[in-house]
């Protein structure tokens, strides 16, 4: 369709269409908010909406008005009380078994060159595409009292009874810190990686051992990676469900099945929604803190 | 011995720690990887338990599973709930990307802060609440209430894979098609959407993983002959041991790697 007419104009139609940008600019504003709108009504309907409409359940007592009697009951109900004592054990547990074994993992990822790192990042990022289920199905078999685990030890002789590692809080640990560990090695190496390493030849110029520099360069510096790591475990750990439920065989408890079990069991709803509100609360202010550090992080470096 | 205390170079651990450190590292890579790994061997399994190595193999638990027609509903409602949330999750997360990225400075923060909701609220509220609201509405035990949870859950993912593509997208190409007469429309698919189309098919890849994924909202918006895959093996896995259940696995795990690979293939190659 281009012909010579066409061709001979292009100033005009420059400035033209300049106009015009300039003027939509102005209703870019509108724009953005169009283009968000069903992606802001689909979170409205399906999560705004459903955890709202919990709120309002968590307030209202068996009698079909406003009190605050499920959150007493939370408060002074002995079961409740265990029920949060065992979802912040096992949540404290795996956080401090993720780290102890991920700092070390996120160093040697840091340290090596970028060809070997992206093949040792395999192994990290393979959990990350197989199912949640698949993954505490497999520690399920490996753990149970005829596993490969105990079958194992028995055979080198390092055991003389089976170990009970599965349906268990052995097992629920296990589980959980091998969901969670990618989530804490992930933002720990992207940290890491960001760290000078001019700072440790530095350090080494002015006579620090090795040691040292890695303890006050290295570490202080990997800090806020670290804690908003440990952070994000932590409130995943919260509000977990899977695991806990298949390889805590039924005796480690945690706040979402005890939320689960009091719809689905007990048809307890107000009972359910209240200790809803409870872990979302926890979860936000611990969510706030990593937010915190994460800007600090950003801003110190 | 004394090459134990020796460093590579001045900035280096000692041989001895860093011995120490790689070991350590391996045993905890195999410890990430082999739990998956195993379950493939097993699945082949003649044995009526689970056991490793197999004594002897045959293919009895995948023919299990595909002569059940249970597992295989649960199958095609899973597939089909993911693939339409994979369709509606990217074209929706992506139009929200795009719009926080041309869109106004001041609303680009709150928006996107929306959009990361989905991944702060604890699965299990998200699950009763829906019931709730899914009631009332007809959505239980339906693809389109599945579809609605599963877009809601994979939007976060969408939104943020797809911003980073932006992100690194030159919006003046869209500027100079514009002030050639293009619609901004025409723009986008024809400038930008093109550039950035590894990012936007990595969300669908990850949003069909998420609602692929997903129990435990499934569990309670969906039952009977509307239960998903997971659904239908989280009870069974409560229940008993099924060696059914390895072979099932198997089969996702196959599916992980192929989607890897597509995404492996699809991926722009700057060296190339």
């Amino acid at each position: 369709m281009v012909d010579a007419l066409s061709m001979q104009a292009p100033s005009s139609a420059e400035l033209i269409n300049h106009a015009g940008l300039h003027r939509k600019s102005r209703v870019e504003t509108a724009m953005l908010f169009g283009l968000s709108l069903p992606g802001i009504v689909v979170i409205f309907v399906a999560l705004v909406l459903p955890v709202g409409l919990m709120m309002y359940l968590s307030f209202i007592g068996a009698d079909g008005s406003l009190s605050l009697e499920n959150y007493m009951r939370i408060w002074e109900s002995p079961i409740y009380g265990k029920v949060f004592g065992i979802t912040f054990t096992v949540a404290f547990a795996t956080t401090a078994i993720v780290v102890l074994v991920g700092y070390p993992l996120a160093y040697f990822l840091s340290q090596l060159s970028d060809r070997a790192s992206s093949i040792a990042m395999i192994g990290v990022l393979m959990p990350f595409w197989t199912a949640v289920l698949v993954r505490t199905y497999a520690w399920l078999i490996l753990l149970q009292d005829g596993g490969i685990i105990n079958d194992t030890l028995m055979h080198l002789g390092v055991i003389s009874e089976r170990l009970h590692l599965a349906n268990n809080l052995t097992g629920t640990l296990i589980g959980m810190s091998h969901v969670m560990l990618p989530f804490l090695v992930l933002p720990l190496y992207a940290s890491m990686k960001s760290i000078d390493p001019n700072l440790m030849s530095a350090a080494s110029n002015l006579g620090a051992r090795p040691s040292r520099a890695f303890w006050d360069i290295f570490f202080p510096l990997s800090m806020p990676g670290l804690l908003s790591g440990a952070l994000i475990v932590f409130v995943l750990c919260l509000g977990f469900y899977v695991t806990p439920a298949v390889l805590g065989g039924g005796r480690v408890i945690m706040i979402a099945m005890r939320i689960e079990a009091n719809v689905s069991i007990y048809s307890n709803w107000g009972a359910a929604s209240s200790l809803g509100m409870v872990l979302i609360a926890i979860t936000a202010v611990l969510l706030l803190v990593a937010y915190q550090i994460s800007k600090l992080g950003g801003g110190a470096k | 011995m004394n090459w134990f205390k020796q460093s590579v170079t001045p900035t280096q651990i000692t041989n001895l720690d860093r011995l120490w450190l790689y070991s350590f590292s391996i045993i905890v890579l195999v410890a990430l990887v082999a739990p998956t790994l195993i379950v493939v061997p097993m699945s082949f399994s003649d044995s009526q338990y689970l056991e490793f190595p197999p004594r002897t193999y045959s293919f009895r638990w995948y023919l299990s599973y595909l002569q059940s027609p249970e597992w295989i509903r649960a199958t095609v409602v899973s597939l089909r709930a993911a693939v339409i949330t994979s369709v509606v999750a990217t074209v929706i997360g992506t139009a929200a990307a795009y719009g926080i990225r041309v869109g106004s400075k001041l609303l680009a923060a709150p928006i996107s802060a929306i959009f990361i909701l989905p991944m702060a609220v604890p699965a299990i509220l998200i699950a009763i609440g829906s019931l709730f609201i899914f009631v009332p509405l007809g959505l239980v035990n339906t693809t389109a209430g599945l579809v609605l949870a599963h877009t809601m859950l994979a939007l976060p993912f969408v939104v943020i894979v797809t911003t980073a593509g932006l992100a690194s997208y030159d919006m003046n190409q869209e500027m100079v098609a514009r002030s050639l007469g293009a619609t901004r429309a025409r723009a986008f698919f024809t400038v930008t959407l093109p550039q950035i189309k590894f990012s936007v098919m990595t969300s669908a890849l990850f949003a069909f993983f998420v609602s692929f994924d997903e129990v435990i909202i499934a569990m309670f918006i969906s039952n009977g002959t509307g239960g998903t895959l997971n659904r239908k093996m989280f009870n069974a896995l409560r229940d008993q041991v099924d060696p059914t259940i390895a072979a099932i696995s198997t089969c996702l795990i196959a599916v992980s790697i192929t989607l890897l690979v597509l995404a492996q293939i699809f991926r722009p190659r700057r060296d190339a």
